[in-house]
């Protein structure tokens, strides 16, 4: 099977009826890499997947293998598997059969199908269902014979779309686990779209996220996670508190932001000018509570959820903003507290320009994404 | 096709590639090409005929172009027959649809003999009209069983004629007609999700009131659409308006005029311009209909998710 | 279950016997309209009686099969049935397929255009096919009678297949081009297995429609290519020449095949299908 080097996508965008689901992606996947796609949903991500497949044609740019030009091959003649997010299994063949598929189509000899069919199905536990149709097994199991099937042809690439959100919480730690050991064994080289942050903090090797099918940010779980490069990055990366101020002195390293009552010190991120509109973003981890009678901003406590060791408290400024924190100590609802942060853990983006896309930044984000549970 | 990095593609290959490019961002590609056969195939059998036909019409043998369609409307014997094919049509598939829907809706649910009786109910619209049109006259003739239990138990004097007139025909479009509406009306009735009666039963409505303000409305677009198939059928009616109708009288319906102007009468122009006029006719009412279907609900009839 | 109890509670009630009643009634004429045909084709003689006097005798279908010449009718309208069902089939289950997969531009357009033969009567566009049928020498013969009545097959099977493979996941196909399965061998592994059981009703569905499609045969066939619903109509139609009993035999035959090819359709399709091409749950 080839092996390439690297892979590299170049202006890669597509669009429909004039809507552009996906523009200008560049990026170079090397040999061993996995790499996650991520982003919410009609981000591009998937788009970005099936023209890497060759499902979808591109509208503009190209995609080539070391040296070789992909993007005019037909899926079938790119070699990389995939990983269906609802796992597209042959609903009129057994698992063997649904696993022997693509060694068929590549007119591999019958005993090295049975040899490498056997190998696959033993990789994925499912040695005593070889014989049955994909509608007699559980859904985990559907899952292991969709990976079997990818990865059994090794692919240069396995391309896998959402794989696991159709399954339930245990069942997908479990196989996020699996996923990891398969690449790192067999060697395979991984592009997985997600819209779970931690799924993808936890897999990757490098992360590119995407909104509005436009590169965001490229970088490893690290640096996404403690570095993000916008406000629409550290809003999908756990930022849960995002305030609308507007920035005031700063002494290079930090910068002073106000408004809606508050007075804070953080520290910029790009191109932050004082007077101008900004978004400060913070995890709920990284706000401290503190007792009423201390320095910070008060606030008064709405909501406590246990979460195991920590709690998850919701709080309410005297000025109205709603704020998320984290921690170990266990507030009552109705406590009076005050709320202090480390200005490192405190990151001023600037907001959008005027005419961009307005986002939905309130104080209040019950819409946010799950954070870290 | 495949290029290296060091030999940038030539330029012809490169505008067939933005061609493609553009196309593949509208949709288009090879594999549309399977379309051609059948799209192929209705216009050269579908369209082709149909206006040729109406080209035809308008070129009648004497007196101007529009003379057929002047000739229709002025003979009274042609003109009728839309007044007479409409009178049998409305009417019948109205008692279709209306009749489907009580029965229908008592048989939604699950029950023991269901698909028997549905099988009984394909029955005569797979007969045909030309069979059922032989069984009536067997059936509902002056001697047949039907005359013969209305005299024996005293209900009447003499045989009820039912036969060669309107009622024989009419009878023939509830035969053939009334099981094709009530199927689809059944299987629409299916795709109602049943909590949605369940839920509103927990808010206190009764079982008038859950078909009243439940069912029906959902069910209404689906009644549209069964009308205007139900009509379309009895609208064509024909072999059996001249077996078991009055031919030359009562149910001297359109598609005879049609077809005597064409065969008997060799008139081709008129023979055209009367089936222009039909379908035009038989489009008029769909039309209607589905534009009050429009005023309608049409989304979901599920009650949530899953 | 509250539909349990519903259906329960209905069916005291004085509504529900009314409909149960007219369906009985519906039935009792239904069997009525049927049973007088075969009870006149099996008797000797039938006037003005509850049923035939001097015995039964099936001594008129061999003279309808004689006098009518039902065994060449009978060929031609299995020719003329398996040719419309195997050329609709190839025209239309590839046009269904795209318009199951794809959007482009004019794809309503182009559904419009294969729903409108289903919508027109027959006779509207019988009369200027035939005609152009006439023109150009196909009219009169087989062929005439079988391009007339592709008219309406070939969108049907389009109407019926197009949501068949709509609720075929189409990511199976990318799964087997992934897997390296060419245009070919997605087609001939994967889809055609999976499309058996659609073809399979749509061919039923169209044999049924053709045997019994009366309007668009009798406008185009001639004198040898007349199918059996056709033969019926003109010996119905020329009634007092032959014998009303012989002309009840053979509605009896035709109804028999009828009734043949409804149960074997029935075997693959749901009734509901027969009439629409509405979705229903596997019960």
């Amino acid at each position: 099977m080839t092996r390439f080097e690297q892979l590299r996508l170049d202006g890669v965008s597509r669009s429909f009826a004039g809507q552009a689901a996906l523009a200008d992606l560049d990026l170079t996947i090397r040999r061993g890499e996995f790499i996650a796609l991520l982003g919410p949903s009609g981000c591009g991500k998937s788009t970005a997947l099936n023209c890497l497949a060759g499902l979808l044609p591109l509208t503009r740019g190209s995609i080539w293998q070391d040296d070789t030009r992909l993007d005019t091959l037909p899926p079938e003649k790119r070699g990389f598997g995939m990983v269906f997010q609802n796992y597209a299994l042959f609903p009129h063949l057994t698992v063997r059969k649904n696993v022997a598929f693509g060694l068929q189509m590549r007119r591999v000899s019958r005993a090295d199908i049975r040899r490498r069919v056997d190998e696959a199905i033993r990789l994925v536990h499912l040695e005593e269902h070889a014989g049955k149709l994909p509608g007699q097994l559980s859904g985990g199991q559907q899952q292991r014979v969709a990976i079997a099937r990818a990865v059994v042809l090794e692919p240069s690439l396995v391309l896998m779309d959402e794989p696991l959100s159709n399954l339930d919480a245990k069942l997908r730690l479990e196989m996020r686990t699996e996923i990891r050991r398969l690449h790192q064994s067999l060697g395979l080289t991984t592009v997985y779209v997600t819209h779970d942050q931690e799924e993808a903090l936890s897999l990757a090797d490098r992360l590119v996220v995407l909104r509005a099918g436009r590169v965001q940010q490229v970088g490893t779980p690290e640096e996404l996670h403690t570095s993000p490069a916008n406000w629409h990055v550290a809003d999908f990366m756990g930022y849960r508190n995002l305030l609308r101020l507007r920035a005031g002195a700063t002494d290079g390293a930090t910068l002073a932001v106000s408004g809606d009552g508050l007075e804070l010190t953080g520290t910029p991120v790009g191109d932050v000018r004082p007077g101008a509109e900004v978004i400060a973003g913070v995890r709920p981890e990284d706000l401290v509570i503190g007792p009423d009678s201390g320095a910070g901003v008060r606030a008064v406590v709405e909501v406590v959820e246990y979460q195991g060791r920590e709690v998850a408290v919701e709080a309410v400024t005297d000025s109205g903003l709603r704020l998320n924190l984290r921690g170990t100590v266990r507030p009552a609802p109705g406590d009076r507290i005050t709320v202090t942060v480390d200005p490192a853990r405190l990151l001023v983006f600037p907001a959008d320009p005027p005419g961009a896309p307005e986002p939905a930044v309130e104080p209040d984000r019950a819409d946010a994404p799950v954070a870290t549970g | 096709m495949t290029a290296t990095l060091d030999r940038p593609p030539e330029a012809p290959r490169r505008s067939r590639t933005a061609l493609r490019h553009r196309l593949a961002e509208r949709g288009i590609d090879r594999q549309l090409l399977l379309l051609v056969p059948a799209a192929l195939f209705v216009i050269l059998l579908f369209i082709y005929p149909f206006l040729y036909g109406v080209g035809l019409s308008f070129q009648p043998a004497e007196g101007g172009p529009l003379a057929a369609y002047r000739e229709f409307f002025t003979d009274a014997y042609l003109r009728d027959t839309i007044g007479t094919t409409l009178g049998l049509s409305l009417p019948a598939a109205l008692l279709n649809v209306l009749a489907s829907v009580p029965i229908a809706y008592r048989m939604r649910g699950r029950f023991r003999g269901k698909r028997l009786l549905t099988t009984i109910l394909v029955v005569p619209i797979t007969l045909g009209t030309v069979l059922t049109a032989q069984g009536l006259l067997n059936f509902l003739g002056p001697t047949g069983w039907f005359n013969r239990t209305l005299l024996s138990s005293g209900l009447v004097d003499e045989p009820v004629r039912l036969t060669n007139n309107y009622w024989g025909v009419f009878f023939s479009l509830v035969i053939t007609g009334f099981p094709f509406a009530f199927l689809l009306v059944l299987s629409y009735l299916s795709g109602i999700d049943p909590t949605l009666e369940r839920a509103a039963s927990t808010l206190g409505a009764g079982s008038w009131q859950r078909f009243r303000r439940i069912t029906l409305p959902l069910l209404a677009p689906g009644l549209a659409t069964t009308f205007c198939l139900t009509f379309v059928l009895a609208f064509s009616v024909f072999p059996s308006a001249i077996l078991v109708g009055d031919p030359s009288g009562t149910t001297r319906v359109i598609s005879i005029a049609a077809y005597e102007a064409a065969y008997v009468q060799y008139d081709y122009a008129l023979a055209s311009a009367v089936a222009v006029l039909m379908g035009l006719v038989e489009l008029i009412v769909i039309a209607i209909v589905l534009g009050w279907r429009a005023l309608l609900y049409t989304g979901s009839t599920a009650g949530g998710k899953g | 279950m509250s539909g349990v109890a519903t259906r329960r509670r209905l069916s005291g009630s004085p509504l529900a016997w009314l409909i149960w009643g007219l369906v009985i009634f519906f039935f009792v004429n239904l069997a009525g309209v049927i049973g007088s045909v075969v009870v006149s084709s099996v008797g000797e003689r039938w006037f003005d009686t509850w049923l035939p006097t001097a015995g039964y005798t099936t001594r008129w279908y061999g003279e309808a099969w004689q006098e009518f010449g039902l065994g060449p009718v009978l060929l031609t309208t299995l020719e003329v049935s398996l040719l419309v069902v195997g050329i609709s089939v190839l025209i239309g289950v590839p046009a269904s397929y795209v318009l199951a997969r794809r959007s482009f531009p004019g794809r309503r357009l182009l559904y419009l255009l294969f729903l409108l033969p289903i919508l027109m009567p027959p006779i509207t566009y019988g009369i200027p096919l035939a005609t152009v049928l006439y023109k150009y020498g196909f009219a009169g013969n087989l062929s005439g009678v079988v391009l007339a009545n592709l008219v309406p097959s070939v969108p049907f099977v389009i109407l019926t297949m197009t949501p068949f493979i709509e609720q075929i996941d189409p990511a199976i196909e990318r799964a087997a081009r992934m897997c390296g399965a060419g245009t070919r061998q997605v087609f001939v592994r994967i889809l055609a297995p999976l499309l058996v059981p659609g073809i399979l009703a749509a061919s039923i569905l169209v044999l049924v429609r053709t045997v019994g499609m009366f309007e668009l045969t009798f406008l185009t066939a001639g004198p040898d290519s007349q199918t059996l619903v056709v033969a019926l109509y003109y010996s119905m139609s020329a009634a007092g020449i032959r014998a009303q009993q012989s002309v009840d035999a053979m509605a009896v035959m035709y109804s028999g095949m009828m009734l043949v090819l409804l149960v074997v359709a029935l075997r693959f399709v749901n009734p509901t299908q027969l009439v629409a091409r509405v979705k229903e749950d596997v019960d």
